[in-house]
């Protein structure tokens, strides 16, 4: 079997300063990785590594494209690679504001990934864009309301719908829980995760959160001061972790 | 006039403007950067427009200014006295007789002919502006051809106002390529763009750009499938000429709701009046 994404040895250095070093992995259509670290270990560096935010100093980052099969997304031109990024990949910020348009309509964030690959017909348009809206429960009646008049949570979730609506087969999330209060955190995890398994989406998700990775995952690496330091099935990490950091990274977890 | 070189500028700014109006030929609907000078009038009263004139005009021209489509605004008579004195060449108020025309807001109803250049003064080249602020990410967007933004626009207008609410700077894609604003003319006029036989020039000053869309060019307004481009107008004969064909301004005649319909372009309603039609509000028989 291909797989969707192979990352082999990404490097991102600041200078002198490590952002991430020689990290490598597969990526199985389907499945779900979760990378997990403290702040500053460098997952966001990697994840926006490998969707193409920024150019990593090292590596290859190899995505199973439709066309084509196998290509290396980091020596691609830039037209090939934003168009991968409106069609069958999708980014979800950790803060809604970075992937939304504020100043346009809930329906017309949808239809903007629909616009940009070529839909031309407002009324279909407009019909998927609701229908996704309904997916991730924003009620019809605010279709034509703008993000601002949104809470977090519905922002969230919009931005979800934005990305999905195309249809995308890889799905990067950085910290999609983030800033939420602890029921909306789970009524979004419980969403992400019927859509993942219904849409049968590859995801690489980058939280500091280790419920989230255990509800999504299926692998995980952990990650510490830019290098992976222990990678494996989620529930062996998180239930019999290896490396010192591992251990106290779990241990850190406050049980109530 | 022996103070100003011919035209105001001097020889090197108009070989430069030229250059850049070659290349904007060449290219249609591409914003072509130039170096833009200061001009002896403010920012937004024309600027881009007298610059890319001063450069086309020649002794043998005969040079019509409109603003708003109006021979006799403020604007119009300044900057056609200002080539007046500074190039001495002969000036018009008839549309036909014109060689260069500089226009604000409007295009003459009356068709242009072979040989005529119209230049347009721009506030605003950059379609994409108000959708994405950034000019890095819009030169990119132009480049790769990401224009999906632009209908976002157009999809917000519908589900606000039920139809394409934009009504004057309506974004047109010129021969399948760059999506163009053509300056903030009434939408009514955005079908005479396309297949002109007269040269169009863009010129704006303060953002110092330049674009032109050669003879007979491809311009098709951006619309949906089921919400169609349409050239709208006020609903009624010009109360003047009685004509049903021109764009109207509408003006305010009293405080107890008066108003009247009147061409915004002047040479065509003088024209039409002076050929015997006649509208409602000048005793005419077309009265309605």
């Amino acid at each position: 079997m291909t797989p969707l994404l192979s990352v082999q040895g990404i490097t991102k250095r600041y200078g002198a300063h490590i952002g991430c070093a020689d990290v490598s992995f597969d990526l199985y259509p389907g499945e779900v990785m979760g990378i997990v670290g403290e702040s500053g270990s460098g997952k966001s560096t990697l994840l926006n590594c490998m969707a193409g935010h920024l150019a990593p100093d090292a590596g290859q980052v190899v995505f199973d494209t439709r066309t084509d099969g196998p290509r290396d997304t980091i020596t691609m031109s830039e037209p090939e690679r934003r168009m991968l990024g409106r069609t069958d990949w999708a980014f979800v910020h950790q803060h809604a504001r970075d992937g939304l348009r504020m100043g346009v309509s809930a329906s017309g964030n949808v239809g903007e990934r629909l616009m940009a690959v070529g839909e031309r017909h407002y009324g279909d348009i407009r019909d998927k864009a609701t229908d996704w809206l309904g997916r991730v429960e924003i009620d019809a009646s605010r279709v034509d309301d703008r993000p601002t008049t949104f809470s977090g949570g519905m922002q969230q979730r919009l931005q979800i719908a934005r990305n999905l609506v195309t249809g995308p087969r890889l799905v990067f999330m950085d910290e999609p829980t983030g800033g939420l209060d602890v029921s909306v955190q789970a009524r979004l995890l419980d969403l992400l995760r019927g859509l993942v398994r219904d849409m049968e989406l590859s995801a690489i998700i980058v939280t500091h959160d280790l419920a989230v990775v255990r509800l999504l995952a299926d692998r995980l690496m952990v990650m510490k001061s830019g290098r992976v330091v222990e990678a494996g099935l989620t529930d062996q990490v998180l239930d019999d972790p290896q490396h010192a950091y591992s251990q106290l990274l779990v241990s850190s977890v406050l049980q109530v | 006039m022996t103070e100003y070189n011919f035209a105001y500028l001097d020889e090197q700014t108009k070989r430069m403007i030229r250059r850049a109006i070659l290349k904007g030929l060449a290219i249609p609907g591409y914003q072509v950067p130039f170096a833009s000078r200061e001009m002896p009038m403010p920012y937004g009263w024309g600027t881009g427009g007298v610059q890319v004139s001063a450069a086309v005009l020649t002794p043998e021209d005969t040079f019509k200014v409109i603003d708003q489509g109006a021979d006799d605004t403020t604007n119009a008579v300044s900057i056609r006295s200002f080539f007046q004195r500074t190039a001495g060449v002969a000036t018009t108020t008839s549309t036909s007789d014109a060689t260069v025309i500089q226009t604000r807001h409007r295009i003459p109803e009356e068709p242009l002919h072979e040989g005529q250049i119209l230049v347009y003064q721009v506030p605003i080249p950059e379609p994409l502006r108000f959708l994405e602020p950034r000019e890095s990410e819009t030169r990119k967007m132009h480049s790769l051809e990401e224009y999906g933004l632009m209908h976002v626009k157009l999809y917000e207008d519908i589900s606000r106002h039920g139809h394409i609410a934009t009504s004057y700077a309506y974004p047109v894609k010129v021969e399948g390529r760059y999506v163009m604003d053509p300056s903030p003319i009434p939408k009514f006029d955005n079908p005479k763009l396309g297949d002109m036989a007269a040269i169009q020039l863009f010129g704006a000053g303060r953002e110092q750009r330049i674009y032109a869309l050669p003879p007979y060019t491809k311009v098709v307004s951006l619309d949906f499938e089921d919400h169609p481009f349409e050239a709208s107008k006020a609903d009624h004969p010009c109360g003047m000429c009685g004509a049903t064909d021109s764009y109207l301004d509408e003006v305010i005649i009293d405080d107890a709701g008066g108003r009247m319909f009147v061409c915004s372009d002047t040479d065509y309603c003088e024209a039409r009046q002076a050929a015997g039609h006649m509208g409602k509000d000048n005793g005419g028989k077309d009265a309605a």
